[in-house]
């Protein structure tokens, strides 16, 4: 029984995700590309969930679904109507091939998994109930990845001066806004 | 038990593919950053999937590092799209094919 709801759970959080997903890529409205985002990376936290990534999943609510398309949706309502780029770039040749890199790359990596299916890929690891918890998390950040965990600080920094310094109105920015008050 | 981790696998080369045919087709910077998103997430979804495979919490430490370059480059990414429209410029990607501003 606890089998057949996993597989119920799973099933609907990747058809979510998949759909989802689908929708961001082919909205027209990019506000509702944004909400679907938001329901796809829902459903993905579901499915690390299931693959006991308790933690990840947590961070990627909060993180990802909360804090960063908040950013978004606010960027889009700032622009309004400018936010309506025409829908696809280039000519139908251009359009073409790249329906054909995508639907390539997927070929391969489908491929790929399918032939490891059977054997390499079956035989999951037994895990604890701590996999994945927070504590297991945090020692590992704080012991064997420290490094990264120390640059991806800095990296944060930087992108935060960066979005700042993007931000700023320029002199000749300033002047042109004045000359325009200014009748 | 769930799935075996080949499906988990399934789905993120499936989310991938949608990805790349958004960023490739699309004009809208809003759009290509989203469907970039969606392209993070799938590769994250197979680091926490083969992280479950071989019992190592690597993977997992690896999706979250990913998470804040992510959250990183929508900051700097909407900053220059915000920078674009206030210079009164289009928002259209096929636009933009020099770097003078």
């Amino acid at each position: 029984m606890g089998n057949f709801l996993t597989w119920v759970v799973w099933l609907l959080a990747a058809a979510a995700c998949l759909g989802t997903g689908l929708r961001v890529v082919t909205a027209a409205n990019p506000f509702s590309s944004a909400l679907s985002l938001i329901g796809n990376l829902a459903s993905l936290a579901v499915l690390y969930l299931l693959a006991s990534g308790e933690f990840v999943a947590a961070a990627q609510v909060l993180v990802y679904a909360g804090a960063v398309m908040v950013m978004f949706l606010f960027v889009i309502a700032y622009l309004g109507g400018r936010a309506d780029a025409p829908w696809a770039g280039g000519t139908r040749l251009i359009q073409a091939a790249a329906v054909v890199a995508a639907v390539s790359l997927l070929a391969v990596t489908l491929v790929a998994v399918g032939l490891e299916a059977g054997d390499q890929l079956s035989n999951e690891a037994e895990v604890t109930r701590a996999f994945g918890s927070p504590a297991g998390i945090g020692e590992l950040f704080l012991t064997d990845h420290l490094l990264a965990f120390e640059i991806t600080s800095i990296v944060l920094l930087v992108a935060a001066i960066g979005g700042v310094v993007l931000g700023m109105r320029s002199q000749s920015e300033q002047d042109a806004d004045r000359a325009e008050a200014a009748p | 038990m769930g799935p075996d981790i080949p499906w988990y696998l399934a789905v993120s080369s499936i989310l991938f593919a949608i990805g790349v045919g958004g960023v490739l087709l699309r004009r809208s910077p809003l759009i290509v950053l989203l469907s970039l998103e969606i392209m993070l997430n799938a590769a994250n979804l197979a680091f926490v999937g083969f992280s479950r495979l071989h019992g190592e919490m690597d993977g997992q430490i690896f999706a979250l590092s990913v998470m804040a370059v992510a959250a990183s480059e929508v900051c700097v990414g909407l900053g220059l799209i915000v920078a674009m429209a206030r210079r009164r410029l289009d928002l259209d990607v096929d636009a933009f094919t020099e770097l003078r501003g």
